[in-house]
């Protein structure tokens, strides 16, 4: 009888971590990780963000100092607006700071990069980044460039 | 002319041995379908007994579950390795999460799985059988009224069934966290687009969904292999070994082919 129910139990066991393991794949995967930062909030204005996601890097001098956390349109101007976490050991960026989105590597993922300026105020939560350059396209810079070939002759 | 006459000869054996084979092969195959056929009107009936069937799910799923586990760890190691190398050659490593997860999800999870459990349980259930039946308990049971497809096939079928897709669901588990050692705590991957992409790219029905499907397809054909070839085993020592090394071979056959026709379905278009 109680050789019976061990087996009982261990069966059971093993369905239930079976069905957890395939639920897990189905679901869990989107709350695994952004909520992992603590740190402040930036904004910051772009005119085309390309391929930027929630939870890409925002990096300075190309370490990871953060993660975008939300992307809406501002309905009066038609830019984008990015939310960014950075992370509290950075705190002292200067208000003056430039934000650019660049792509890693030729076909990698898009991420923002930070390039500190010389004020001496810095940002705080909540504050946003003015100084902003768009996503290259890079369709734009061949077509760009095919149009400069073409006038040149 | 002797020669002429013994060439036609020679030929006409080696035509016949084809010819043999073939059939062979065709009479088995018939044999399984009616099988199959025999075994589906037990399968409901079965469930009148539960306890035997959860008897089965030890032996077969249970007890499948460390090598599972261990081969799923070890295959999400590598995929981690081999994939952080390819793709750091493009930059690309963020993307480690989402290809070691969908590797193992879409393809070697339910493949893997149903090879593995094709060798540690297909062959043990089909040994199992075949014993039964030369030692005549199956003819025993007969006699007592017993239908031992409903009271011994019928219970491992369902196993099987019901064993595959939580062990291949298991394997993918532990292999992404494989991957995830290998990727971010040794190689330096960022943790937060490790599971950030896989949390983006993965569909849960188009990829999770078809693995599960794909996993319960194995189970059913590794199974139903099994019993059948246990059954249908000639009742000597030779013919239990040959049904053991049929079983292993013919599922790992069916299952590859099948993968490739299922994956064609899914994911081809």
């Amino acid at each position: 009888m109680n050789a019976q129910r061990g087996l009982d139990i261990v069966v059971g066991a093993f369905v239930l971590a079976g069905i957890v393991a395939l639920l897990t794949l189905t679901f869990k995967w989107s709350d695994f990780s952004a909520s992992s930062i603590h740190g402040y909030t930036l904004t910051a204005d772009f005119d085309n963000i390309g391929g930027l996601t929630n939870r890409s890097a925002v990096k300075l001098a190309g370490v990871t100092i953060g993660r975008v956390t939300g992307i809406r349109v501002d309905p009066a101007t038609f830019e984008a607006v990015v939310t960014m976490q950075i992370d509290n050991k950075y705190n002292n960026l200067p208000k003056d700071s430039f934000a650019n989105i660049y792509t890693a590597g030729l076909l990698g993922a898009q991420y923002i990069e930070i390039s500190p300026g010389g004020d001496t105020a810095v940002l705080k939560n909540g504050d946003r980044i003015t100084m902003t350059q768009s996503a290259i396209i890079l369709e734009k810079v061949i077509s760009k460039f095919l149009f400069n070939k073409a006038a040149d002759k | 002319m002797g020669v002429i006459n013994g060439l036609i000869k020679r030929l006409s054996d080696v035509l016949a041995a084809l010819g043999r084979a073939m059939l062979t092969a065709a009479a088995h195959t018939g044999a399984l379908a009616g099988f199959a056929l025999r075994l589906a009107w037990r399968l409901l009936p079965a469930w009148t007994r539960p306890r035997l069937i959860v008897q089965e799910l030890f032996v077969i799923g249970v007890l499948s579950l460390i090598i599972i586990l261990i081969s799923g760890a070890f295959v999400g190691l590598v995929l981690g390795l081999q994939g952080y190398n390819i793709l750091s050659k493009f930059n690309a490593t963020e993307s480690l999460g989402v290809m070691v997860a969908l590797s193992l999800v879409r393809e070697l999870g339910p493949v893997v799985t149903a090879l593995l459990f094709a060798g540690r349980a297909g062959s043990a259930i089909t040994a199992e059988i075949a014993l039964m039946k030369t030692t005549e308990q199956l003819s025993a049971m007969e006699m007592m009224g017993v239908d031992p497809l409903r009271r011994v096939v019928a219970p491992r079928f369902w196993a099987a069934l019901f064993s595959m897709p939580l062990l291949a669901g298991l394997f993918s588990l532990v292999g992404i966290l494989g991957g995830y050692v290998i990727g971010v705590l040794v190689l330096g991957v960022d943790t937060a687009s490790y599971w950030g992409q896989i949390g983006e790219q993965m569909q849960p029905v188009a990829d999770v969904f078809n693995g599960i499907v794909k996993s319960l397809v194995f189970g059913a054909v590794v199974g139903l292999i099994a019993v059948f070839e246990g059954y249908a085993a000639e009742p000597t020592s030779a013919g239990i070994s040959r049904a053991t090394t049929r079983t292993v071979v013919l599922s790992s056959l069916a299952v590859l082919g099948l993968d490739f026709m299922l994956t064609a379905l899914m994911f081809g278009a």
